[in-house]
């Protein structure tokens, strides 16, 4: 056989394992760690589980409660902030902005996405934990520490305007331009054309940023770490320390060898962050997909 | 209808809370690199950089981080040359060897995608376990298997994305010489280097910058990371482990850590633009 052809032939076979092996380790990963989650969940039912907000792993009650409880705060506040924020500033940058504006403001988003998890970190204990703990609790006649849901929302909410500016552009940009023209040459001013037409069309686009934002968001663990408070209690406030899921794994796991069923535990909290974030990245991937077939 | 008036300041008042928000999202970039720089910049120091911790030195005796840095580059280093070298076959294969609409190619680059996704502190777990149940303790070793895994769907997704960009024109061309699709793949490779370079500096800075996989798989030491399966430290846990420190002048040196951190990510996000604007002049 020709040399050449058995180069092609050897490539073919060796990137064709290298697939299936980085197939294989994705099942790994789901497989390990249900089979690590048995134990606790032949202990108590999920449902208990889930909903108990006891958390004392020497007794052995692992109530999850706080800790989705926490997760979901941040997560609401930071979407509370950056959505709109995002939104906004995507079309300031698609429908207004000049050409030099806009190319000087995205790659300036890639800054922002190349900055590590620690850093912003660092950035939340320097900046925004005292800024919640002294001018806005007070605001609010709280009294508060500063280690809240509300900073790890700050926080988590800088962390995703990156992917959801960068994402919510792209969709914009697919926006057919005799859609707008239609609507300006009705009479429509810019603002009522982008409320009522650009922003209805690139609805799917917006929520699968949205979505995706979302868990990048439920993930993130050592910059929430850093500056919610981790007190496994759930939080009533703003101002109240929050646990977040990632954090509790990132926190506990070099200890949790000698408490029984606290390592099931740990593991029962990872596969419960992969199950949903691989949900809502697969629902938004295809709906984004779906969008750029169509363009 | 309302009046053309309160439609006008309708307008207007959109228009600055657009930029507003602009405003507020590219500040925070700022910001954080601001206030870092205050900061960090009053305790960065030669010894700071080139220097490992010496006896006492997270009570705020002398010494430096040199072990977190050298730790830091020869684990981000490795798991990115192993990213590329598994990472490039791999988007080769879903682009050339295989129809790009079939249901393989589809599903898999879906897969990566979300895969892109799953946030490290899931990765590290998963090989902490591993781990244990191996009988590995914390290593180097560990730490770049673990980024490793973290960074081959960055660099699959980024080149994928890549190689959508290259003309059809150039592919058939290279076909209708009758070169192997090995040898087109030689060719598209050529054509959208500064784009894989890209690839590489992303995962690259990805994997220097990530806590959660490294937290329990790398584990903290003090000296200078000479073998693979020794635990070995790194900036981004550094940083972590002074800031929580109650020592004013250790956590100083967190922020001077932060500072050398920031230099490392802003001259990888500078040469990715450089690289980037090569690939756009590149085209033909």
């Amino acid at each position: 056989m020709n040399i050449r052809l058995i180069k092609d032939l050897l490539f073919k076979r060796i990137s064709a394992s290298l697939l299936l092996i980085s197939v294989c380790v994705v099942l790994l990963i789901i497989i390990g760690l249900s089979a690590k989650s048995i134990p606790l969940l032949e202990n108590q039912n999920l449902w208990e589980i889930l909903t108990q907000s006891i958390w004392s792993p020497l007794k052995g009650n692992f109530g999850f409660l706080p800790f989705i409880m926490g997760t979901i705060w941040v997560t609401l506040i930071s979407l509370i902030i950056a959505v709109p924020l995002c939104i906004l500033s995507s079309v300031y940058l698609v429908e207004y902005a000049t050409d030099r504006l806009r190319n000087s403001v995205l790659p300036l988003m890639n800054v922002l996405a190349a900055i590590p998890p620690v850093l912003y970190g660092v950035w939340g204990v320097l900046f925004v934990v005292p800024m919640v703990g002294q001018w806005i609790a007070p605001i609010f006649g709280v009294n508060a520490s500063g280690y809240s849901v509300l900073s790890g929302g700050i926080v988590l909410a800088v962390m995703i305007f990156p992917i959801m500016v960068s994402i919510i552009v792209e969709v914009l940009k697919t926006i057919p331009q005799e859609l707008k023209a239609a609507s300006l040459s009705l009479g429509a001013t810019k603002w009522e054309t982008i409320k009522k037409v650009i922003l209805k069309k690139a609805k799917p686009g917006i929520i699968a940023a949205v979505v995706l934002a979302i868990s990048r968001a439920f993930g993130e663990t050592i910059a929430v770490l850093m500056v919610c408070g981790n007190i496994p209690r759930v939080p009533q406030s703003i101002f109240d320390a929050g646990y977040p899921i990632p954090a509790l794994i990132a926190n506990n796991f070099g200890e949790m060898m000698s408490i029984p069923l606290y390592d099931s535990a740990l593991m029962f909290a990872a596969l419960l962050l992969f199950v949903i974030i691989f949900g809502f990245n697969l629902i938004s991937r295809i709906i984004l997909n779906r969008l750029e077939e169509e363009a | 209808m309302s009046s053309i008036k309160s439609r006008l300041r309708q307008e207007k008042i959109a228009k600055i809370l657009m930029q507003l928000s602009g405003i507020s999202i590219t500040g925070s970039l700022f910001l954080i690199i601001g206030i870092i720089l205050y900061k960090g910049l009053p305790y960065l120091s030669w010894e700071m950089v080139s220097q490992t911790p010496q006896g006492g030195f997270y009570i705020g005796k002398s010494g430096g981080i040199l072990n977190a840095i050298l730790g830091s580059l020869y684990l981000a280093t490795a798991a990115t040359i192993l990213a590329t070298i598994i990472g490039i076959p791999i988007s080769i294969y879903l682009n050339l060897y295989i129809k790009s609409g079939s249901l393989i190619a589809k599903a898999s680059k879906l897969l990566f995608d979300v895969l892109y996704g799953i946030p490290s502190i899931v990765y590290g777990a998963i090989a902490f376990s591993m781990m244990v149940w191996l009988g590995i303790r914390a290593s180097l070793l560990g730490g770049i298997i673990t980024i490793t895994l973290l960074t081959i769907p960055i660099v699959v997704r980024t080149i994928d994305e890549l190689v959508k960009t290259i003309p059809i024109d150039l592919k058939n061309v290279t076909k209708a010489l009758g070169a192997t699709r090995w040898e087109i793949a030689q060719v598209l490779l050529k054509y959208i280097k500064p784009g894989v370079f890209t690839a590489i500096l992303l995962a690259f800075g990805r994997a220097i910058g990530d806590v959660a996989g490294v937290l329990l798989t790398t584990g903290f030491s003090d000296n200078l990371p000479k073998y693979l399966d020794e635990p070995a430290a790194t900036l981004p846990l550094a940083i972590f482990f002074q800031l929580s420190s109650p020592i004013p002048e250790v956590q100083g040196r967190a922020y001077a850590s932060a500072l050398v951190l920031t230099f490392i990510i802003l001259i990888i996000v500078i040469c990715t633009h450089i690289l980037a604007s090569k690939q756009k002049k590149h085209k033909i």
